[in-house]
């Protein structure tokens, strides 16, 4: 440690004016860092309001003149317009929070609260699913989807959700779960209470926070996705959101930019909404759990 | 426990709880939890490990989903490490994409966090910033405003053109395309970002007080208190994140349009998957390199645990 005896005076006793100077030398950076990251996003933006003829011509996140007609010419680019991919993502989102947060909150009590013969066996099952890269269950998925004639509905998207497939939100929950005094539910059933009963009235009225978590990033990641729809929903008019954008870029999008910009920039709208007034419950859930986006 | 005894306070039910039939004692003491776990042990055994044991089967098969599947034995492994230069194409882009997308990713998340920890004003708002980027990343829309930034006429090279400088299509130059896309991935550095601040909130201060007055340098003091007590996370996110990258679809299939272009430059391993299965309907070949991944996934999961008490300091 000796190496550093210069360094002593420095970091020991820091000059009120030094401070200051290392303060505004990281708000500096960060600041720059911030501008950095969101420049494309503002970009983008600015370039769904631009006029169709300054897209191209310009770097600024400002328009000159502001325009909504790529909004106008987008929502009806394609032969179903974006009013049906909109109503289709949120069908499915909406129905993916409720199956996931009803299925997920039910085999977390039955880990975290009840005792069963082979509890142990299905936690660790459970577990080895989180690390299952999905193409390994795809294929078969795909035939059994098929062969019940779900292919082209939002069932194959969907019915997972309600047989808890995420283990993730189990695990988030398990966790949150086992933190609550026991006492509450040993109370519950020395009165008499039913595991249903301490569940539904007593585990759950205790977890919002973490249900609505869940709730959250359930509703942003079945919105965002793209696999699942690609494969499984074949004709426009049952499209989500995602899949829109995508045909969009297939079919007009290399001479309507303003349109695929605008879309773009409507498709992220729910989600940024989410951001901005949840935005702390989704950190504190991040931050917490540790959790993968 | 407690319920049960009270209830069984009855001379009766004394008798029920000391000699009850096998099947009134699994009822009482097992089904409750059976129940509640119910849909979730539906999907396992139908969603997963039901189709865990199919999808192994077909990859010994030519299965073409419309036709009934062949025992063709493991010819489908054979093909794909042998003769299949497509197969190796992508898993060099996968490889390649996991190497440098995590670390990177990763340093950056660390950087900025520690920055963010030192106090400053304002954090909650940079935190938000730099998060926003991972919560919309995922998204096709960022995708298709990716493809736009390095397109030949995009974003990046309007702004290099101001300082007189011609930039290259780096979508379409097989050598940057895939940087394109660990850009992506390193932009949305603010997820792992948030879990390591919740780590360095959790190193005692003190610590660096006596560090300091024992005069280590800044550097020092990273390297021999932050790293250390840091590594636990690190871990964490570097897991996380590595499997994340193997799975890493969407950005890959929209800026290539589903192709893996320029000459394979892009090709995802999974991108590739679904070309097999969903383009081809080679769905026994695409069960072989499904499970292929899986090995792959595996193998790095099991190293990592079973290195990681060489380097990661847990305390207790």
């Amino acid at each position: 440690m000796s190496d550093a005896t210069g360094l002593t005076v420095v970091t020991g006793a820091v000059s009120p004016t030094r401070k200051r100077l290392t303060s505004i030398l990281i708000h500096v950076a960060l600041l720059s860092a911030s501008v950095l990251m969101l420049y494309p996003l503002l970009w983008l933006l600015a370039a769904s309001f631009r006029p169709e003829n300054e897209i191209f011509t310009s770097a600024s996140i400002i328009p000159s003149s502001w325009s909504i007609d790529s909004y106008i010419r987008g929502w009806n680019g394609l032969r179903t317009g974006f009013g049906t991919f909109y109503l289709n993502s949120f069908i499915i989102s909406g129905l993916s929070v409720i199956g996931n947060v009803m299925a997920c909150s039910m085999a977390a009590y039955a880990f975290a609260r009840l005792e069963f013969k082979g509890k142990n066996f299905w936690f660790a099952m459970m577990l080895m699913t989180l690390m299952l890269p999905y193409q390994v269950t795809l294929i078969p998925q795909y035939v059994l989807f098929r062969q019940l004639g779900w292919v082209n509905t939002f069932l194959p998207l969907v019915v997972p959700k309600f047989l808890a497939a995420d283990g993730f939100f189990i695990f988030l929950m398990v966790q949150f779960f086992r933190g609550l005094p026991k006492e509450l539910d040993e109370a519950a059933q020395m009165d008499g209470c039913s595991p249903w009963r301490i569940y539904w009235k007593i585990i759950l009225p205790l977890s919002t926070p973490v249900l609505a978590t869940a709730a959250i990033f359930t509703f942003i990641w079945t919105w965002d996705d793209f696999f699942g729809p690609l494969i499984y929903l074949s004709e426009m008019k049952s499209y989500t959101v995602m899949l829109g954008l995508r045909t969009f870029t297939d079919s007009t999008g290399e001479s309507d930019f303003g349109g695929l910009f605008a879309m773009s920039v409507l498709s992220l709208v729910p989600i940024f909404l989410f951001f901005l007034f949840f935005q702390r419950m989704l950190i504190e859930g991040i931050a917490t759990t540790g959790m993968k986006r | 426990m407690t319920a049960r005894s009270l209830q069984s306070g009855a001379p009766a039910g004394e008798r029920a709880a000391t000699t009850p039939s096998l099947w009134a004692r699994i009822w009482h003491n097992d089904a409750p939890g059976y129940l509640f776990l119910l849909p979730w042990l539906i999907g396992f055994l139908g969603l997963t490990i039901g189709p865990m044991i199919t999808s192994f089967y077909l990859s010994f098969t030519d299965f073409d989903l419309l036709t009934s599947p062949d025992w063709v034995g493991a010819n489908n492994y054979i093909r794909m490490f042998s003769n299949d230069p497509k197969f190796w194409a992508s898993m060099r882009v996968t490889m390649f994409f996991v190497v440098f997308s995590v670390p990177l990713k990763l340093a950056f998340a660390l950087a900025v966090a520690m920055l963010l920890n030192r106090g400053i004003r304002g954090l909650p708002l940079y935190r938000a910033l730099f998060y926003l980027p991972s919560l919309l990343g995922a998204s096709v829309a960022i995708a298709i405003l990716w493809r736009q930034i390095f397109a030949s006429d995009g974003l990046i090279n309007k702004l290099l053109a101001m300082v007189g400088i011609m930039g290259p299509s780096w979508i379409s130059n097989p050598k940057t395309s895939l940087w394109t896309l660990i850009i992506l991935s390193i932009w949305q550095f603010g997820s792992p970002m948030i879990i390591f601040l919740a780590g360095l909130r959790q190193i005692p201060q003190d610590m660096y007080e006596a560090a300091s007055l024992d005069g280590a340098s800044k550097w020092r003091q990273f390297v021999k208190i932050t790293l250390p007590l840091l590594t636990p996370v690190v871990f964490f996110n570097a897991i996380i994140q590595t499997i994340e990258a193997f799975k890493s679809f969407t950005p890959a299939f929209i800026i290539s349009g589903g192709t893996g272009n320029p000459i394979n430059s892009t090709l995802f391993y999974t991108l590739y998957l679904y070309q097999e299965a969903f383009g081809f309907f080679r769905m026994g070949y695409a069960s072989a390199l499904a499970w292929v991944l899986l090995a792959l996934v595996s193998v790095f999961t099991a190293v990592s645990f079973l290195t990681s008490k060489y380097w990661v300091h847990y305390d207790e």
